[in-house]
């Protein structure tokens, strides 16, 4: 049975633009809203996030100050920012907001290949969310396991939340995976099967390769993020004992038998690992193209990007047991993960060393998304050096319960991404909207927020080298090897995440204010040659292209080529004589 | 957990190579495009794309819930040992044949519709999701004996994994069926046969085919050890 490409199928749909408000706005199967939809409440959870870990650094900067803050209280805190951040946020932000924005514009679709399923994805993605956030109103609160919800403290006695809020927890994540599923087959199968005339996989934009093989990593990954919620809340509700080992619990026997809770752990970072790059991928696709247009070149080794791309996704299942060194292991096992780990550095680094060469000698334009791009650079090397050392069995073991640790995965999962976003968010903005975000608000934004969260994080470093251990609500006077100068510099580092978070006030004002008030931005304020800046409207409308689709005729990088009358050639501009079909450095057409 | 190590190491190169590698050669930047511009474009249908993507994700599913079972099944020694082996009731057997039934009726099914029998093909897909509620009625008998013996108590992982995977099985078996019932609404001997029909039947065919697949490997799995 042959079937004809969507894209050639194009005339067979009338575009039947949605007319009621319900139907444009809420209940709607248009990619951009659900990308916004997806944005907002991932935004919205994300500020809850952000205020419980200014909540917690208030306890450690200024310890026996806040009485609301009890010790259970820290560690439910510690819990809901980790899970949140990483999941309900990033994840969400990355895929939900940005792949089903940047998808279709970029390969020049109408809209995801199951728009029905998309909005699905969208509406259980914020039941996931309600979940979530109904865990913290249960009797006991919600879960104060840690973000990794080990077994078998998680669901003993003694642990906050370890009745109902671990249980809501392991609900929520349940059916974010499911919601993920929905989103992910999309995004997938839109890019295999939905790109317009011309767009040859080798002539995508690098943000939606990133997009896209971190789609094919969440879909792989979640299932055993799925496979663990399920099996726990089997243990905690029915009397199980998968994970849950033969322990006394309160001074009596528990109901348990003999439970593994390194199986829990295994699978956990079976899913834990690749969700790093599930959140990085996509900030390395975006970053790519930010850099490109913004330096006006060419993306240095397109080819070799595309590979690193694709080598991180592969070897990002063969490492997880990295985060599992101090459980114990065979140590083949750990010299295998070892060298797994120092392996995936080097794609990662081509991809660093790329990004410099981008940018070297470049016609660079030091706007907002170029600054966020550029401090992604220089936080993703910081945060990456660390991992260095913490992907080495030896050196882990001792620094593993330490503040370095948290520095590291702040710097590298943490502050990093979160840049991107913010860099993407001023890029895209204008087409999302038609209008520019203030500039000068952008880059008190950007300046207060990248030099206030190396305020924050380079002394982690420097605690954790001392040895400070991490999870603790309070370092009492009386533990020797914490000197003084420990507690000046939590209070340093609390009073400059106090700075940093109220910084990101001026960020939410500047996406509301400029809604209204920003400078109209055109329809391709950036001269970008990518496809969502060529289409007919702006911000796009229902069905992106109006009647015809776009035809492409060159990669999306073709900036500053030497004969063409501007310095960039958009990909749906035919090739002639001034506008040649593209060149990469060194090789002519 | 390595067996999934392999699966994913397995399905990412079997991806990379079909889709992506053999047209890696491209270099856009270079050449003035002498072909048509349409070469490129993809020539299945986007629903047929989108599953063979959600088999890989169930298959990562069920290939990390063995995995799971095998270690747990390995772990501790002892006093701690608490793996008590299951007696698989004997109307599994029976079941295993309800569900090869099933996908041999929508085996039959696709054939008819690719020759536009619509009637026929409509008894296939009727008969086969009837087989399917049949397998299903087994499985629910099958729980109902495994309560029954004297190894059941929740606390044997044996007992708590025949439930989980013939429960999780179960349910991709019901979400099946709800396509399979829309299937069947839609397809009329007295209407013409519509494309999307036949491919629906298609679809579910696969479907059916690879969960059989699956309950074969389980089943394997259970009785073995």
């Amino acid at each position: 049975m042959a079937f004809v490409a969507i894209a050639d199928r194009d005339h067979e749909h009338a575009l039947h633009d949605p007319q009621s408000f319900i139907r444009k706005y809420i209940w709607s199967q248009d990619h951009k809203v659900i990308a916004v939809q997806y944005a907002i409440v991932a935004i919205a959870i994300g500020l809850v996030a952000l205020t419980m870990s200014v909540l917690m650094r208030l306890q450690l900067g200024f310890p026996d100050t806040f009485a609301f803050i009890a010790p259970e209280n820290y560690y439910q805190f510690i819990t809901m920012h980790g899970m949140i951040m990483v999941i309900y946020l990033l994840t969400a932000l990355f895929l939900g907001g940005f792949g089903n924005y940047l998808i279709p514009l970029m390969c020049g679709s109408r809209d995801m290949v199951f728009p029905y399923m998309n909005m699905l994805s969208f509406w259980v993605y914020l039941l996931a969310v309600l979940v979530l956030v109904a865990g913290m109103f249960v009797p006991g609160g919600p879960t104060g396991a840690g973000w990794t919800l080990y077994p078998p403290q998680a669901i003993l006695p003694g642990t906050p939340g370890a009745s109902w809020g671990i249980i809501c927890m392991l609900a929520s994540l349940a059916i974010f995976i499911v919601a993920f599923t929905m989103g992910g087959l999309n995004y997938v199968t839109t890019v295999l099967q939905a790109r317009c005339r011309g767009m040859t996989l080798m002539r995508m934009p690098l943000s939606v390769w990133g997009i896209f093989t971190a789609s094919i990593l969440g879909l792989l990954a979640f299932p055993a993020l799925f496979v663990s919620a399920v099996m726990m809340m089997l243990d905690s509700l029915v009397g199980t004992s998968f994970f849950m080992p033969a322990v006394a619990s309160m001074g009596e026997p528990s109901r348990y038998s003999g439970g593994s809770p390194l199986l829990f752990q295994h699978l956990f970072w079976f899913f834990g690992h690749p969700e790093v790059y599930i959140v990085a991928l996509p900030a390395f696709g975006i970053v790519s193209d930010l850099l490109s247009t913004h330096a006006r070149r060419n993306i240095f080794g397109y080819r070799m990007m595309v590979w690193a791309i694709l080598a991180i996704g592969c070897l990002s299942f063969v490492v997880w047991a990295h985060h599992m060194y101090i459980s114990g292991m065979n140590p083949y096992f750990g010299f295998f993960f070892a060298t797994t780990t120092l392996i995936i550095a080097v794609p990662t680094a081509i991809k660093v060393y790329n990004w410099v060469l981008t940018i070297w000698r470049g016609d660079v334009h030091l706007t907002v998304p170029m600054l966020f791009a550029i401090g992604f650079i220089f936080t993703f090397v910081n945060g990456g050096l660390t991992g260095l050392f913490l992907g080495n069995v030896t050196v882990d073991v001792p620094l593993s319960g330490t503040y370095f640790v948290v520095a590291h995965f702040h710097m590298v999962m943490g502050v990093s991404p979160i840049l991107v976003v913010f860099g993407a968010i001023y890029h895209w903005y204008p087409k999302m909207t038609g209008r520019m975000l203030d500039e000068t608000l952008g880059k008190i934004h950007f300046w207060a927020t990248f030099i206030g969260t190396y305020a924050i994080y380079l002394p982690m470093h420097y605690l954790g080298i001392l040895g400070v251990p991490r999870r603790y609500y309070a370092y009492s006077n009386s533990i020797e090897f914490i000197p003084p100068s420990v507690h000046e510099v939590n209070q340093w580092i609390t009073i400059s995440a106090l700075f940093v978070a109220a910084v990101q006030m001026v960020f939410l004002f500047n996406l509301v204010w400029s809604l209204r008030h920003g400078k109209p931005s055109g329809d391709n304020p950036w001269r970008a040659t990518t496809l969502e800046w060529q289409t007919p409207d702006t911000p796009p409308k229902h069905g992106n292209w109006g009647k015809d689709l776009p035809v492409v005729y060159r990669w999306a990088y073709d900036y500053s080529v030497p004969s063409a009358p501007q310095d960039f050639i958009p990909q749906n501009v035919p090739p002639d004589d001034r506008t040649p079909a593209g060149r990469e450095h060194g090789v002519k057409s | 957990m390595s067996a999934t190590a392999a699966y994913i190491a397995l399905a990412t190169g079997i991806l990379v190579w079909a889709l992506l590698v053999r047209r890696f050669t491209a270099k856009p930047w270079e050449a003035v495009l002498e072909r048509g511009i349409g070469d490129d474009l993809p020539n299945s249908a986007p629903a047929r794309v989108g599953l063979w993507v959600f088999l890989a994700v169930v298959t990562s599913l069920f290939a990390l819930f063995m995995s799971a079972y095998y270690m747990r099944m390995g772990h501790g020694h002892g006093a701690v040992h608490d793996w008590s082996t299951l007696a698989e009731p004997a109307v599994l057997w029976v079941n295993s044949l309800l569900l090869i039934l099933a996908s041999a009726s929508m085996q039959w099914s696709r054939a008819n519709i690719t020759r536009g029998q619509i009637a026929r093909a409509r008894d296939g897909l009727l008969i086969g999701g009837l087989f399917t509620i049949a397998f299903l009625g087994g499985q629910l008998y099958a729980w109902r004996e495994v309560r029954g013996l004297d190894a059941f108590t929740p606390g044997n992982p044996a007992v708590a994994f025949f439930y989980v995977l013939t429960a999780v099985h179960g349910l991709h078996l019901l979400g099946g069926l709800f396509v399979w019932a829309k299937t069947l609404i839609r397809i009329s001997p007295r209407r013409p046969e519509p494309i999307d029909v036949r491919l629906s039947i298609e679809l579910c065919t696969v479907y059916w085919h690879y969960l059989l697949f699956v309950w074969i490997g389980l089943f394997a799995l259970l009785i073995a050890t």
